[in-house]
């Protein structure tokens, strides 16, 4: 259960699903007291023009994310595994359906 | 001999200019050089209190104003500059200064807001004027700062603009409507104008030859264009707007130059402008006042909200 505090209030960030269908997307941060009061700022603050069906909230403190310095080795693109491509497989080409 | 550290520095230095150079945007946890963190906090947070502060000179007349229709637009729009302030702040936060530090810069005075909210607005065609504009001049700014290198920053301006054309289009339909009206009616659209025509021009910032952080701002890719650009591109879309409206812009030596293809006009007051930059405006003192007060005045609500999350989280705490 997350705790609230009281000073400063705790960095949120909001998640729009647009339509049912659809990926919830980052839309900002807010601050708020506790996950509840979190939704309903985010309610007021990112969706007064129709933007979405759905909000999602998390602490901002609770994100984990990958070492930006790490980048390039993390993100590499497996060189040698292009049979993991569509268009690796040529021999199908002008075969109808395939 | 460079030490492992200096040469990280380095070839996150090549990294950062690598990102800029290439029309990438900058995110929160990259590398950045303190210089170009610094001057996002600036102005970023500068503009999140523009935004706060403009609330004042039009939260004035949403008692006073003409129909109840208009009462709920201009309430609309002054909560949405609330918002706009909220997106602000938030992407000044991921640079690591925090909304508390901000608060308080505001209201003991050391961050500047945009001199245009210490202006008075003693008639309800201020609205229109402000609205036109004011929230004009705003969007011809802040459109290519959705374009700003730094992500966070340029994603709020994309939210911001989408809203802000909404502000310009009421501000013109007011005057529309006082210009369509009684003698009396036009004489006070007119006078609005009069009033703020060069103090929205002035919001564009000083001449680019006495811009000190203009250059650097370029290179960085957080400003796209010089003030004066910005400035002459928005002359040059109000004077059809005008027409329209029928009133006067207040430059005698305004006109097109189609030889040279550019709008002429007439010397701004810069020792106006930088006299209420400094805190000498009509209102300045009572701008900062009021958010002090409101700020004072609001802290039972976060101490409410606070305790109300502290007795909602006690039972499911105790019971885990």
């Amino acid at each position: 259960m997350t705790e609230p505090t009281t000073n400063p209030w705790p960095l949120w960030e909001v998640f729009v699903r647009a339509n049912r269908g659809l990926s919830h997307v980052h839309v900002g941060s807010l601050l708020a007291p506790d996950a509840e009061m979190a939704v309903r700022n985010a309610r007021d603050l990112y969706t007064r023009r129709g933007e979405g069906v759905s909000i999602w909230v998390v602490r901002a403190d609770d994100v984990t994310t990958s070492d930006p310095d790490a980048k390039d080795a993390f993100f590499e693109t497996a060189a040698g595994k292009n049979y993991r491509h569509a268009v690796y497989y040529t021999a199908s080409e002008g075969v109808p359906h395939l | 001999m460079t030490s492992p550290a200096d040469a990280h520095d380095a070839d996150a230095q090549r990294a950062f200019d690598d990102l800029i150079a290439n029309e990438r945007r900058i995110e929160p946890r990259d590398w950045m050089p303190e210089a170009y963190r610094k001057t996002l906090i600036r102005q970023i947070s500068q503009h999140a209190h523009s935004e706060i502060i403009g609330m004042q000179p039009e939260g004035n007349w949403i008692t006073r104003a003409p129909s109840l229709k208009r009462k709920a637009i201009l309430i609309a729009k002054v909560q949405d500059e609330a918002g706009h302030g909220l997106y602000l702040y938030s992407a000044a936060q991921t640079l690591g200064i925090t909304r508390d530090e901000m608060t308080d810069q505001l209201i003991d005075g050391r961050a500047r807001y945009s001199s245009i909210f210490n202006y008075p607005t003693p008639t309800w065609a201020d609205m229109g004027a402000i609205g036109w504009l004011v929230d004009g001049a705003a969007i011809c700014n802040q459109v290519p700062l959705c374009r700003a290198s730094y992500g966070p920053y340029a994603r709020a301006m994309v939210r911001i603009c989408k809203e802000e054309s909404f502000h310009q289009r009421q501000g013109f339909e007011i005057l529309l409507a006082l210009m369509q009206g009684s003698p009396e009616q036009r004489v006070m659209a007119q006078d609005a104008v009069d009033r703020w025509y060069w103090p929205s021009l002035a919001m564009f910032g000083p001449p680019d030859d006495q811009s000190p952080n203009s250059a650097q701002s370029m290179a960085w890719k957080i400003k796209r264009f010089s003030n004066d650009e910005l400035r002459r591109r928005f002359v040059g879309m109000l004077v059809p707007q005008a027409e329209a409206l029928g009133v006067t812009l207040p430059d005698p030596d305004l006109r097109y130059d189609a030889d040279q293809g550019v709008t002429a006009m007439g010397e701004i007051d810069w020792d106006d402008f930088f006299a209420v930059l400094r805190g000498d405006g009509p209102c300045n003192a009572e701008r900062i006042q009021r958010r002090r007060t409101a700020h004072e005045e609001g802290a039972w609500v976060r101490e409410a909200a606070a305790a109300y999350a502290a007795k909602q989280a006690a039972p499911r705490t105790e019971a885990a």
